[in-house]
């Protein structure tokens, strides 16, 4: 496939697609100091070469409807039709945020029940659905933790405990809410460490984020002395809800004694991540802590005739709110699939998909270490993701992960997350979810056997790759990263 | 099994590669006193009955006649938008972190990137944020972490859209960074620049200026960008981008240029959704690069020389600098931003000056419509752009509950006796006509 070029290379001066363009009209009753003097410079192209250059991009990505998406910490489960088609109805698409609630009793009960079901599904009191991604969720959280301990006076309580292990969204969240930072260390064993725990709390702790399982893709045994610990020196525990695929149905956040948690719908509950966003953020909390939860919420009442009204609820009658976090009521089309996605699937369904990716993912760790990678963590059952680590490779043979991650492209295979999480070296964190077919599994365990003769044999085959990406027979080599964050080059312009 | 391919048969001789039982002992881990029961959730529907269920509930939906505005606004979406934006080469990929798996999202967002930095005359773009109003509380973030100011405050003039001036305190009150309310005019419903002179001196950081601004009033952004940057304040341009196929390009405004542009791109290609999935936009001027937040896409090439695309200046983001980060932010607005790149490459430049030019043409004729009737006068003597705002001598609510019985909704009550209308492209005469009409007749109703 040759390079595609930009847009802009494909236009002519004078192209117009008239059938966008309204009738020409009148701007002269407006100051010309408030005017454009020149055009915008736009692409100047014809429909056909729109949708001909876009779908040619389309078919250069990689994709969960082409291919096996093992990215780890991300869940990239099959995204059922239906939810996009059913999400997408013109009834849904057409309506003004601002309109009445009368006209939109439609989205509004579904809402109000997915609202409902989050709050079952994790055990939590009560859920906010407004925040637009997950790290707002996680804003909302901690943000929520730091308006409780401000609300009793107790405005000592500046410093956030971490563990190593978690995400960046975590330490840059507490930032961004005007926490110290503490991190906490993990032992050999992947749990948390709790001597480091006791030694860290005490007054100045305003809470403990946590994700379980932990993106090491282990249950954190001891969650309870952990939730004790800092609860008994006065702080709040949140819920990182990266991995909530992998314990839906079987265990909740909630019963852990987890005071906020917010949930990645783009993960657990199948919403597309459309390329990177748009997600949603629900969050959830428990008693103490659903005055301050961001609005809009949606409320329902019922008539005397026992008819439902579904409304929005605003800081009007939630005083306590955190606030708003958008400008309207969040990202109602993405909530909208995972709401159609979780009236087909069901409740029992939820423990089948936890089930059925821990399956997956013990599978796969076992075939691979039979195979002779080494598990970061072999004498631990996997959630539904592991690691494994690639040090020994990279020992023997001189090749990386990132040099795996490469050639695993070449076999058709999206490559796992690596280098994260950053405790483990040359790490490959790998999530095959529950909608993976047992073949596609074993296709990709071959495909790693193969890789890892290949470096033995000829390391340099890993060291350029990939080779056959987008397409066999061509493509590109691997790009040069360093040069781009040197030399940005951000825009397109005209070259000579 | 929805969705999970497992047989009996594949589900046994897996976990015998396991060398467990059963599933039940996939999860021995979990304490005994925390395991649960499957939730309690309505019985699971087939794909028939969901579909039955999702369509009488979009069936109830909308209807009426909206000249609704305030931030979100209706316009024609080509068709080949989301035909195109719906391929599940892109609804399905995520955050392009393997570059060479994933040209078509990342060679987009560089396209995008172009277009937005063109649309607002800024040197560059992110690749999207979440929505316009968060956006905008990133931009101020932004500007305070460029000013590298210990205090000072951040200037929003009252003609701010206040759902973002709400979001922007959410976002940034964690921080103690100071907002301060410039007001407006009464009369031409824009700021008087001339009476920011008799302002107290203070130690500015950032101005926001909206154009146009909440009330569709277009601000004299070039005298307001020059006062701002005699106070030594950074400038943020608050824009709709649909506007930038006619206004001046913030990049323009004044001697110097916006410093920052930030705004809503629903206006798009992205439709109403009742409020969501939107898309933010956040340009800025080359010397302030490495404080943009947000994924950003650059141009490289691979060891043949052969052109391609990578995420880019990753050291600001949180992955790398966890809690140095410039945000918390991890992902983009993906599959938004494929919608606004089709349609800007749709529309073009004449298109989108089209767009523009019959959003203002429709809502000038409208606006004349409808002061000409007894009882409706103009809220504000300033150009606007789409939106305008009317005086009424009737309760606003009442108003727009007669409207609502004629199949309309008139626009947003901003006060008892004032209301925002809109008017875009989508408004034919006949529609500007039946409000017209429905108007005169409701007023002289609650007027008996």
């Amino acid at each position: 496939m040759r390079g595609e070029r930009v847009i802009f290379e494909e236009g002519q001066p004078g192209r117009t697609n008239h059938q966008h363009a309204p009738d020409s009209a009148s701007l002269k009753d407006l100051p010309p100091t408030l005017l454009r003097s020149t055009p915008p410079p736009l692409p100047e192209v014809s429909e056909l070469q729109v949708v001909r250059h876009y779908t040619r991009l389309s078919q250069k990505n990689f994709s969960i409807d082409t291919h096996f998406y093992p990215l780890g910490s991300c869940t990239m489960k099959y995204n059922p039709r239906a939810c996009h088609v059913l999400a997408m109805l013109p009834g849904f698409l057409n309506r003004h945020p601002l309109e009445p609630d009368q006209t939109g009793q439609g989205v509004l009960s579904s809402l109000f029940e997915l609202q409902e079901m989050l709050a079952e599904i994790t055990g939590m009191a009560a859920v906010s659905l407004s925040p637009m991604a997950g790290a707002q969720g996680e804003f909302a959280g901690v943000a929520m933790i730091g308006a409780y301990h401000r609300q009793r006076g107790d405005v000592e309580r500046v410093e956030m405990l971490v563990p190593d292990a978690a995400h960046g969204t975590n330490p840059a969240t507490a930032s961004l809410c005007g926490f110290r930072v503490r991190e906490i260390a993990t032992q050999a064993t992947g749990d948390l460490d709790l001597d480091s725990l006791r030694e860290a709390v005490g007054p100045q702790t305003a809470g403990l984020m946590l994700t379980n399982p932990s993106t090491l893709g282990l249950f954190e045994r001891e969650v309870e002395t952990i939730i004790d610990i800092v609860h008994q020196a006065g702080g709040l525990l949140y819920y990182d809800g990266a991995n909530l695929n992998a314990i839906t149905g079987r265990a909740r956040p909630g019963d852990m004694g987890f005071d906020a948690i917010h949930i990645n719908v783009h993960k657990t509950f199948s919403t597309p991540h459309g390329g990177g966003g748009p997600g949603a953020g629900p969050v959830g909390v428990s008693k103490r802590l659903q005055p301050f939860l961001p609005v809009p919420m949606v409320g329902c009442q019922r008539d005397a005739a026992g008819k439902n009204h579904f409304a929005w609820v605003g800081a009007r009658e939630r005083p306590q709110t955190i606030g708003q976090l958008s400008a309207f009521m969040g990202n109602i089309g993405v909530l909208l699939r995972a709401y159609v996605y979780l009236r087909m699937v069901g409740g029992d369904g939820m423990r089948r998909v936890a089930d059925h990716a821990t399956l997956n993912a013990n599978y796969l760790m076992a075939r691979l270490t039979e195979a002779g990678f080494t598990a970061a963590f072999a004498n631990r059952r996997a959630s539904h993701e592991f690691i494994l680590t690639l040090k020994p490779e990279m020992d023997r043979f001189g090749v990386s992960a990132l040099d795996f991650a490469k050639r695993l492209l070449d076999y058709g295979f999206y490559a796992p997350t690596i280098y994260f999480p950053l405790l483990v070296p040359e790490c490959l964190l790998i999530e095959p979810t529950e909608t993976e077919s047992k073949e596609e599994l074993d296709r990709f365990i071959a495909a790693m056997v193969a890789i890892r003769s290949e470096a033995m044999e000829n390391p340099a085959l890993l060291k350029e790759a990939p080779h056959h990406v987008p397409v066999p027979g061509g493509g590109l080599g691997r790009l040069d990263e360093t040069r781009a964050a040197r030399k940005p080059d951000l825009i397109w312009k005209k070259r000579d | 099994m929805p969705f999970i391919p497992h047989t009996q048969e594949d589900v046994q001789s897996m976990l015998s590669t396991i060398g467990v039982e059963s599933l039940d002992a996939l999860f021995d881990e979990i304490p005994t006193t925390l395991r649960s029961a499957p939730p309690r959730l309505p019985p699971p529907l087939k794909e028939m009955a969901i579909s039955r269920l999702m369509r009488e509930r979009a069936g109830k939906e909308g209807g009426a006649l909206a000249f609704l505005g305030a931030g979100a606004y209706e316009h024609h979406i080509p068709a080949a938008v989301w035909e195109i934006a719906g391929r599940g080469e892109f609804y399905s990929a995520y955050t392009p972190y393997q570059a060479e798996a994933s040209q078509g999202t990342l060679q987009l967002l560089y396209e995008y990137q172009t277009m937005i930095a063109g649309l607002t005359g800024m040197d560059l773009s992110n690749a999207s944020l979440y929505d316009g109003a968060s956006a905008t509380a990133e931009a101020v973030l932004m500007a305070v972490r460029c000013s590298q100011k210990q205090g000072g405050c951040v200037g929003i003039p009252a003609t701010v859209n206040p759902r973002v001036v709400a979001t922007i305190r959410t976002l940034v009150s964690q921080l103690g960074i100071e907002l301060v309310e410039i007001e407006s005019c009464p009369l031409t419903g824009a700021v008087d620049w001339q009476r920011l002179a008799g302002y107290p001196q203070r130690d500015w950081l950032a101005l926001l200026i909206p154009q146009p601004n909440y009330f569709g009033v277009l601000e004299e952004v070039d005298a307001l960008t020059n006062w701002g940057h005699a106070q030594g304040a950074l400038v943020i341009g608050v824009v709709n981008p649909l506007s930038l196929g006619v206004l001046k390009p913030p990049g323009e405004w004044g001697e110097k240029g916006a410093d920052l542009v930030c705004g809503e791109g629903q206006p798009l290609g992205i439709p109403l959704s009742s409020g969501g999935p939107y898309l933010g936009f956040l340009a800025c001027q080359t010397q302030w690069t490495r404080q943009l937040p947000g994924r950003i896409v650059g141009r490289t090439e691979d060891r043949r020389g052969q052109v391609g695309f990578v995420l880019t200046l990753q050291a600001r983001e949180q992955h790398i600098r966890r809690a140095k980060a410039t945000s918390n932010i991890c992902t983009n607005q993906g599959l938004m931003t494929v919608a606004a790149t089709l349609y800007l490459a749709l529309l073009g430049p004449t298109g989108l000056a089209r767009v523009a030019t019959a959003c203002h043409h429709n809502s000038k004729q409208l606006q004349e419509k409808l002061t000409g009737i007894v009882g409706v006068e103009k809220g504000y003597d300033g150009p606007f752009f789409h939106e305008f705002v009317l005086q009424l001598a009737r309760p606003v609510e009442s108003v727009l509950a007669g409207l609502f019985d004629r199949g309309i909704i008139g626009g947003l009550a901003l006060a008892s006796d004032r209301l925002l209308v809109c008017c875009t492209e989508t408004k034919t005469e006949q529609d500007r006509d039946r409000y017209a009409q429905a108007l005169e007749d409701v007023m002289k109703e609650s007027g008996g």
